[in-house]
C-alpha cells in the first residue's frame, strides 16, 4: 500500500480525507470555483483544463454575484488523486480565482443537473413516455401530437437514468446544464 | 490631488510612479500616442530593439540582474506576437516583467483590423495574468495592479493590452498608493509545525542535502544571505539547479557545483544517496529529476516553493512548505537557533567523506589540446581573466551555455541570466543589453553558441546606438552543438541539418555594424584576444572558434536515473535507448 498523503496544517481538508497522493486510481471530483466576473476569466479556467491535459466532464458558469462581480464556475473532473490535487492548486494560482473548493473531497454536498429531452413517438410508446416522465417528476414543457419536450432536474445519475429509459421510447434531443452543486451545511464560502 | 491626463501620459505617469526607468520597445501604429509621451519627457529611457522578441528578452535580462521588473513596450499585431517567445520564456522561469501592447482601437476589435490581433487571448496562456483595458479611467490602477501581479507571489509576466482610442481619451489619474490592489494576495509565511518537523529532520538527518533554485534569487537578497548562513552554519552541502547559480557562492566551502542532466557528478550522486533532500525554490523539474521512479530513492523530501501547484506535482514531497522562501529560511533559522543549533555532526562527516570520493573523480576533466580551443578551456580562461570583476552574464541555450554553468563561478545573485525552463535559442544577446542598461558600468559577456546567436543578432544594431560595451563571446563550432550531441547519442550519428553552413565573417560583421570584431583560433592566443575583448570600450563580437566535435558531459541521458551518468566519450554512441529515447 502506498504512503498515505496527510498534509499538515491543511484546513480544506476533513481528517478522515486520508487519501494516498500518489495512485493511480480514478477518481470524479466536482469542484467549484469561485471567480472574478471579468472578460475571459472561463477562458484562463477551460485554457488550463486543455492546456494541461485534464478533463472536463461537466462545466456550468453563470454570475452569482453581481455587485461584488463574483461567477461560480462547477466543474466535474475526473483523474488520479494528485491530478485533482494539481487542479485545485493551478486553478488557485489564476490571479482572477478567489475560492477554490473540492465538494467531493470537503465533506457532502449537493448536486443538481436540469435537462430537456425531445421524445417523438406515438400510441403505446408515447404513453408509457408520459408514465415514465411522472415517476421522475419530469415535467412536460411542449408538446405536439407526435412530440414531447420533458424538462428534468436532479442528480446527474437521476438525468442519466432517464434517458435510458426513453431512448426505446423516441429519445430524439437531449439539452443538459451540467452540474451545479454546493457544499451542505451553513458555511458561506 | 485630481488630474485630468490622456490615456498614453497616464501610462507614462503610472511607470514613472512605479519607478520605471528604462523601458524596451518597438513603436507601430497603435502605440503612436504612447511613443508620443515618451518622447516628451526625460525620466524613463526607452531603447528601441530591433525586434519586439528582444525587447521582451532586454526587460528579462534588466529583470533579472536588478530584481525589479522589466519593461517592454510593442505595438498591436505582429508587434504583440512576437512578443510571445519572451513572454513564455519569462513564465518558465518566473520572471518578473510587464508587456505593454498596443491594440486596434475598441471599436474595431473583432474586425479583423490591420494590425489587429486576439492579444490577450494569445498570450493568456503564457503570462501569470493579462488584461485589455477598454476603459481609460481604469488604465492607471491596471497598470498598478499589473506590477503588484508580476512582482509578488511567484513572479511572472504579465500583459496589459490597450487600444489606441484608450490612449487618446482622457480620465482621471489614480495615483499608486490609491490603486486597488485587488484580491491576489499570496501566501508568503510558512507552517510553523512544518517548518520545525523539517529541523527535526535536519537535526538527525545522516546525509542531508539542500537543492536550492531560482525561487531563492527571486526571493530577494536577504534570501540568499539566509540561504548562506544555514548552509555554513549546519555544514550540510548544497547544490543548485541553473536557475539558482550564485544564491550560494561557487567558491563556499558546502557547494557542490550544478546538479541535472549536465550537472556535476558530486552532485548528482549526492541527490541519489540523500536521506534528507531539502529543496528550497526549485522545482523538479525533469532537467534535475532524470527518471522519476528512481530519483533520490531513499530520502525524506522537504519542498518550499510559493506555489502551491509546485508543490507534489512530480515528486511526492514528505514535508511541503508554501511560502516566500526569504520569510521560511528566516523562520526555520529562528527554530534551529532556538532549539541548540543540533546537526548529526558524526552522520555528516561520513557524508562530506562520501563526497569527497566523488569529487575526487573530477567530472569535469576533458581532454585538452595544443592546436584547437576546447570551450572548456576557452570558459576557464574566460573564468580566469574576468575574476572579480563587476560581472553578469548572459547566456544563449545549448552546449555553450552547459558549459558556462559548470565552468564559471558565481558567487552572487542576480548575476547569471539564462534561458532556463523554456531554453530559449536567442536570449542571451538581447538580455546582455538589458542587463548592460541596468547597469552601465559593468562587464557583460554573452556566452553564445553561434547558432542561437544569429537568432537575435539583429540587436548588434540596439548595441551600438547605444554604445552598450556587450561582449559577444561566441563559442564557434560551426555546429548546433546539442543537437548535433544528440544526433550522436540517439540517432546513429545521422548529423541531419544540425550544422551552421554559409556563417558570416563575424568580424566583418562586427565591423559593418559599427562594432569591433575578434578571431581567435590558437589557444595560445586566447588570453591575449580575450584581454582584447575585455579592454575594448564597446561592443564585440567575439569569434572563438573551437573544437567542433566536442560533447557536453557529464550527462544523465534520457529516462536514467542520477547514479547513471555518463562522465565522457567512453561509450557515448547509442547511449539513449529505449524509453528515454522518446525524451528530450
Amino acid at each position: 500500500m502506498p504512503p498515505l498523503h496527510i498534509k499538515k496544517g491543511s484546513n480544506k481538508h476533513s481528517a478522515y480525507n486520508l487519501r494516498p497522493t500518489f495512485s493511480d486510481l480514478q477518481e470524479a471530483h466536482t469542484i467549484t470555483v469561485l471567480v472574478e466576473n471579468e472578460p475571459g476569466v472561463l477562458a484562463r479556467v477551460i485554457g488550463l483544463f486543455s492546456g494541461r491535459g485534464y478533463n472536463i466532464d461537466s462545466l456550468t458558469v453563470a454570475e452569482v454575484d453581481h455587485e461584488g462581480h463574483l461567477s461560480r464556475i462547477t466543474i466535474v473532473t475526473t483523474g488520479t488523486p494528485q491530478v485533482i490535487e494539481q487542479i485545485k492548486a493551478q486553478l488557485g494560482r489564476i490571479v482572477s480565482v478567489r475560492e477554490v473548493h473540492d465538494l467531493t473531497a470537503e465533506g457532502s454536498s449537493v448536486e443538481r443537473e436540469l435537462a430537456l429531452m425531445k421524445v417523438t413517438g406515438s400510441g403505446e410508446k408515447r404513453v408509457e413516455a408520459l408514465r415514465l416522465a411522472d415517476i421522475f417528476r419530469a415535467n412536460v414543457v411542449d408538446s405536439t401530437l407526435e412530440s414531447f419536450i420533458f424538462q428534468l432536474t436532479g442528480a446527474p445519475d437521476k438525468i442519466d437514468a432517464f434517458a435510458d429509459l426513453m431512448r426505446p421510447l423516441g429519445l430524439v434531443q437531449v439539452a443538459r446544464t451540467g452540474v451545479a452543486a454546493l457544499a451542505r451545511g451553513h458555511a458561506g464560502s | 490631488m485630481t488630474r485630468q491626463m490622456t490615456g498614453a501620459k497616464m501610462l507614462v505617469q503610472a511607470l514613472k510612479d512605479q519607478g520605471v526607468d528604462t523601458v524596451f520597445g518597438y513603436p507601430g501604429g497603435a502605440v503612436l500616442p504612447i511613443y508620443d509621451e515618451i518622447f516628451q519627457q526625460n525620466d524613463i529611457q526607452h531603447v528601441l530593439v530591433r525586434h519586439e522578441q528582444a525587447a521582451v528578452h532586454a526587460a528579462e535580462g534588466y529583470a533579472r540582474s536588478t530584481g525589479k521588473v522589466g519593461v517592454a513596450l510593442v505595438t498591436s499585431g505582429p508587434g504583440a506576437t512576437n512578443a510571445v517567445t519572451g513572454l513564455t520564456d519569462a513564465l518558465m522561469d518566473s520572471i518578473p516583467i510587464i508587456v505593454l501592447s498596443g491594440q486596434v482601437p475598441t471599436f474595431m476589435i473583432g474586425s479583423d483590423a490591420f494590425q489587429e490581433a486576439d492579444t490577450v487571448g494569445i498570450t493568456r496562456p503564457c503570462t501569470k495574468h493579462n488584461w485589455l483595458v477598454k476603459d481609460t479611467a481604469k488604465l492607471s490602477s491596471v497598470i498598478h495592479q499589473a506590477f503588484h501581479v508580476a512582482s509578488s507571489g511567484r513572479p511572472g509576466p504579465v500583459l496589459v493590452d490597450i487600444p489606441k482610442d484608450v490612449q487618446f481619451a482622457s480620465a482621471e489619474y489614480t495615483p499608486k498608493p490609491k490603486a486597488p490592489v485587488g484580491h491576489y494576495q499570496p501566501q508568503v509565511k510558512g507552517d510553523m509545525e512544518t517548518i520545525t518537523a523539517l529541523v527535526e529532520a535536519i537535526e538527525t538527518a545522516e546525509k542531508p542535502v539542500f537543492y536550492t533554485g531560482g525561487g531563492v534569487i527571486n526571493s530577494g537578497p536577504a534570501a540568499s544571505q539566509l540561504l548562506r548562513e544555514l548552509v555554513e552554519a549546519t555544514g550540510i552541502p548544497i547544490t543548485s539547479t541553473l536557475m539558482g547559480l550564485g544564491a550560494y557562492p561557487a567558491s563556499g566551502k558546502n557547494w557542490l557545483g550544478m546538479l541535472g542532466m549536465h550537472g556535476l557528478y558530486e552532485a548528482n550522486m549526492a541527490m541519489h544517496g540523500c536521506d534528507l533532500l531539502i529543496n528550497i525554490g526549485a522545482r523538479f523539474d525533469d532537467r534535475i529529476t532524470g527518471r522519476l521512479d528512481a530519483f533520490s530513492p531513499n530520502s525524506k523530501k522537504a519542498h518550499i516553493d510559493i506555489d502551491p501547484s509546485s508543490i507534489n506535482k512530480v515528486i511526492k514531497t514528505d514535508l511541503p512548505i508554501v511560502g516566500d522562501v526569504g520569510h521560511v529560511l528566516e523562520d526555520l533559522l529562528k527554530v534551529w537557533k532556538a532549539r541548540g543549533r543540533k546537526v548529526n555532526r558524526e552522520g555528516l562527516a561520513k557524508w562530506w567523506r562520501r563526497i569527497e570520493e566523488w569529487q575526487a573523480v573530477k567530472c569535469l576533466t576533458y581532454k585538452t589540446s595544443e592546436t584547437v580551443i576546447k570551450p572548456q578551456y576557452a570558459l576557464q580562461r574566460l573564468e580566469a581573466l574576468t575574476k572579480g570583476m563587476d560581472r553578469y552574464i548572459t547566456t544563449e541555450v545549448g552546449q555553450h551555455q552547459m558549459w558556462a554553468a559548470q565552468f564559471l563561478g558565481f558567487e552572487d545573485p542576480h548575476r547569471w541570466m539564462t534561458s532556463g525552463g523554456l531554453g530559449t535559442m536567442g536570449y542571451g544577446f538581447p538580455s546582455s543589453i538589458g542587463v548592460q542598461m541596468a547597469h552601465p558600468e559593468s562587464l557583460v559577456i554573452n556566452v553564445a553558441g553561434e547558432a542561437s546567436w544569429l537568432m537575435n543578432m539583429q540587436e548588434m544594431g540596439t548595441a551600438v546606438q547605444y554604445r552598450l560595451p556587450v561582449k559577444q563571446f561566441i563559442l564557434n563550432n560551426e555546429r548546433l552543438g546539442m543537437v548535433r550531441q544528440w544526433q550522436q547519442l540517439l540517432h546513429g550519428e545521422r548529423y541531419s541539418s544540425s550544422w551552421s553552413e554559409a556563417l558570416p565573417d563575424f568580424v566583418k560583421l562586427a565591423e559593418a555594424f559599427g562594432a569591433k570584431g575578434i578571431i581567435c583560433k590558437d589557444p595560445a592566443d586566447l588570453d591575449d584576444a580575450i584581454m582584447e575583448m575585455l579592454n575594448h570600450e564597446g561592443p564585440v563580437i567575439f569569434d572563438c572558434l573551437v573544437e567542433k566535435h566536442e560533447n557536453c558531459f557529464p550527462m544523465i541521458p534520457s529516462g536514467e536515473p542520477h547514479n547513471k551518468m555518463l562522465l565522457g566519450d567512453a561509450k557515448a554512441t547509442n547511449a539513449i535507448a529505449g524509453k528515454g529515447a522518446v525524451l528530450v
